[in-house]
């Protein structure tokens, strides 16, 4: 048994629109169903994780909800990225001994109502008039990213549909996908233009729902039937404006993905398997560059042709078809990376899509505004056998 | 004097880091602060220096070119709200000639014409009588195309 921490249950909510759930009950299904995939119940965890999407006061109020007897508490906030910056806590948490069953939940209801995304939206953040007084929102910003990139390498837009066609292709084989309709280049060059020069179908979906994790101690992971899979190295990596020297075509990836590679001992050529971030098809296009897979810049040319695509692709990618197609629960894609690198890694995936012996998956979050300000967090996660 | 935005814009509440750049606004100068220990020109405001970690007592501020180039920009086809009614918009990063990037729109010109790199000028805007707030700032820093 390796030494490191493990995780030893997933879960993700099977829902997409959820009008008859409360965020509350919704974070207490993906914890019931991550801990019944480890074999183990709400009696053994004694710590908890939650972000921003959490209702209440930090992780107390759902530590209530969820009838939990913690020695460990932590709501870090880095928006999406939150629940992999999670499991590095955690697994620091259960090298110190001050836990050994760690949860981690995740739930919102963007659909449908109810609460929004939580802490990260705070008026009073000192930036705010000066980014709110523009017609900003969400995607334009990550379009301000898109064109400097194109605007420094060349990049085009059907390098980027290229993105979207390699989720599209794998959602397919999702039953609970929100769009399991596979498109083409032309088809995502063809949706509407929300700001220039990202498409409709640049962009993730909107869905209700939530996800869980369950990390253990190595002596716990040893007790459970359940094919355990350790957590080899983690970097996380905060990156903002800089006083104003703003730099639209570098994400926080440029220094978590050193880290956690580091700290894992192997480099980019070594994985199997890729969970990227993927809030828009520009995120996945500068993650990869900036995580080492190919050189900056060249991102466009390397996910064309089909590299994204599972199996046969060179760097298979979001094999549940990711947050462009299957799930963006409570606007926060963190959690689902980590559930599908999981389900690679212990051969769980679709059989359409599964990665042929897959022993090494890299798993990666981004919170916050892309390049903008934004927490990037990177989880090499391994197998035992 | 500034002139009245056509932009749907709220007016933005000033605090203690920020008021000194709200207040300029109204004269039709862009006011910024500077580190007098590391001379590094700071985005957004504040009195604090991001660069060296000098404190308040070594913030001082002057009065900017307002002159800059486009970093990045993207013409907002599709939005809900007040701005969906007025669409296309620029919403971009400007260069200024002092170092600091800073988001804003281009205005006064084709949305389709601005391109990265182009030259750019300060312009003043104030909020739109309807948006004015209790305790509010008045004005709004846009930019257009410079000759």
């Amino acid at each position: 048994m390796s030494p490191h921490a493990h995780i030893a249950g997933v879960f993700e909510h099977p829902g997409r629109t959820l009008p008859d759930h409360t965020v509350a009950q919704i974070h207490a299904e993906v914890a019931a169903g991550a801990l019944a995939d480890a074999g183990l119940t709400f009696a053994d965890v004694d710590g908890f994780f939650c972000a921003g999407d959490a209702p209440g006061f930090g992780g107390l109020s759902m530590a209530e909800y969820l009838g939990l007897n913690c020695r460990y508490i932590d709501s870090t906030e880095t928006g999406g990225s939150s629940y992999l910056v999670h499991v590095q806590h955690a697994a620091e948490a259960i090298a110190a001994g001050r836990c050994s069953v760690a949860l981690i939940t995740l739930a919102g209801k963007p659909r449908t109502g109810g609460a929004g995304p939580g802490a990260s939206a705070r008026s009073d953040a000192p930036e705010s008039d000066f980014e709110n007084l523009f017609g900003l929102n969400i995607i334009n910003g990550y379009a301000l990213a898109a064109q400097r990139h194109m605007y420094e390498f060349g990049t085009t837009s059907a390098q980027l549909a290229e993105i979207k066609v390699a989720a599209s292709t794998h959602a397919q084989h999702n039953p609970n996908a929100f769009l399991p309709t596979m498109v083409t280049i032309d088809e995502v060059l063809e949706s509407p233009v929300i700001a220039d020069p990202l498409h409709r179908l640049d962009a993730c979906v909107i869905t209700d729902g939530g996800g869980a994790l369950v990390v253990v101690s190595p002596e716990i992971a040893a007790s459970l039937d359940r094919h355990t899979i350790p957590v080899l190295g983690t970097g996380v990596g905060i990156k903002h404006t800089s006083g104003g020297r703003i730099d639209l075509t570098h994400t926080g990836a440029v220094i978590s993905g050193p880290a956690a590679f580091a700290e894992a001992g192997v480099s980019p050529t070594d994985i199997d398997y890729v969970s990227i971030y993927d809030s828009f098809t520009i995120t996945v296009l500068m993650t990869i560059e900036d995580l080492g897979f190919c050189p900056k810049g060249q991102g466009g040319g390397f996910v064309s042709d089909g590299a994204l695509q599972s199996p046969n692709g060179i760097l298979p990618f979001n094999t549940d078809g990711g947050g462009l197609c299957n799930n963006h629960p409570a606007n926060r894609g963190g959690m689902t990376k980590v559930v599908e690198a999981v389900r690679q890694l212990r051969g769980e995936a679709h059989p359409a899509v599964q990665v042929p012996d897959c022993k090494l998956a890299l798993a990666h979050g981004t919170g916050g505004s892309l390049a903008t300000r934004m927490g990037s967090a990177t989880l090499i996660l391994g197998r035992d056998d | 004097m500034p002139t009245e935005s056509n932009l749907p814009t709220n007016a933005a509440y000033p605090t203690l880091d920020s008021e000194p750049f709200w207040d300029a606004l109204n004269d039709d100068r862009l006011h910024l602060p500077r580190c007098t220990a590391c001379a590094y020109v700071i985005w957004y405001p504040r009195h604090h220096c991001p660069n060296c970690g000098a404190g308040r007592d070594q913030i001082e501020w002057f009065d900017a070119s307002g002159r800059g180039a486009v970093y990045s920009y993207t013409v907002v086809r599709r939005n809900r709200g007040s701005w969906g009614e007025i669409l296309p918009y620029i919403v971009a990063y400007v260069e200024l000639d002092e170092g600091p990037r800073i988001m804003t729109n281009i205005v006064e010109c084709d949305p389709e014409s601005v391109t990265i790199g182009q030259a750019v000028e300060a312009v003043f805007h104030s909020v739109p009588e309807a948006r004015q707030r209790e305790h509010g700032a008045t004005g709004v820093l846009r930019f257009r195309p410079s000759a």
